[in-house]
């Protein structure tokens, strides 16, 4: 089983998404705990992930790189805000510079996971939140989530966001 | 609101355009800012002729617009603020969505820590 429910909010920028394991709380929490594990499951198909950094504690940071089929090189980082094995983790996600430092220029997303026992698995709830308009316009233009727009889906989500209707 | 659909060519573009990561990378750095097309240079390692071709692929996939401004040229992207929260959101969606459907992987193939205290050997 995994997403059960996604709930978007247009108004307040925001996102949060159900999921549920047939697994125990443990070991859900070192999906993200362990970085190893973590590295395994961030980067999109095609975009492997390498955790070069990882302090989940509070002011802590995560910082990672993914790698394209062509080499190119992707970084961020995570900066933790709170964290309470195995229940709870907040942290912002940023995009880096080449040389690993938080890329000022661009916006980043609050994320919150809480983790529950459910029905002998868990259940993972995770919240997204922007801060401002201005930052979901940049971030749409990223390819935002995963770096890189790589599926026709979101080819086409870019594609209609650039239609523009003064041409004829 | 009108949305043109977009011909062939015009697709194409967009693809050629997105396709390569210094653009994708110039594209990003053009969605909050302005910056000028000597401040994107200053960005790569490669020369300002170079840089300004990218910006031109860009602006021929109609992805960004150069505006003259005194002495510099400025590279901005714009388009329709409504519909970008929606996709964004869509977006974020999907990228997790897949995170999630390998997190639902690696769980499987995953000892459970308290079954396994005793480590089973083989079998199976």
């Amino acid at each position: 089983m995994s997403i059960v429910s996604a709930e978007k909010d247009f108004d307040g920028l925001s996102l949060v998404l159900v999921a549920e394991f047939d697994a125990p709380i443990e070991q859900v929490w070192q999906l993200w705990a362990d970085p190893r594990q973590l590295e395994r499951w961030w980067g999109p198909p095609g975009y492997p992930a390498t955790v070069e950094k990882h302090d989940l504690a509070p002011g802590g940071e995560v910082a990672y790189l993914m790698t394209g089929p062509g080499g190119e090189k992707s970084r961020g980082w995570w900066r933790v805000t709170s964290v309470d094995p195995p229940r709870s983790l907040d942290f912002t996600d940023g995009f880096a510079n080449p040389d690993g430092t938080p890329d000022a220029e661009t916006p980043t997303t609050a994320v919150q996971v809480r983790l529950a026992e459910q029905h002998g698995g868990t259940r993972m709830e995770l919240r997204f939140m922007y801060e401002s308009r201005g930052d979901m316009d940049q971030l749409e233009r990223l390819g935002a989530f995963e770096g890189i727009p790589q599926s026709v889906g979101q080819m086409d989500a870019l594609l209609a966001a650039d239609t523009r209707s003064s041409d004829e | 609101m009108v949305v043109d659909v977009l011909t062939d060519a015009e697709v194409d573009r967009v693809f050629h355009a997105l396709a390569d990561a210094t653009r994708r990378d110039i594209l990003r750095r053009c969605m909050g800012g302005e910056p000028s097309v000597s401040r994107l240079a200053e960005v790569y390692p490669m020369s300002f002729a170079a840089v300004h071709k990218h910006v031109a692929v860009l602006e021929r996939a109609g992805l960004v617009v150069k505006e003259r401004r005194g002495r510099e040229q400025l590279v901005r992207t714009d388009g329709d603020a409504v519909g970008r929260a929606r996709r964004v959101l869509d977006e974020l969606e999907a990228a997790w969505r897949g995170r999630v459907d390998r997190m639902v992987e690696l769980l499987a193939e995953a000892p459970e820590p308290e079954r396994n205290e005793l480590s089973t050997g083989g079998g199976g």
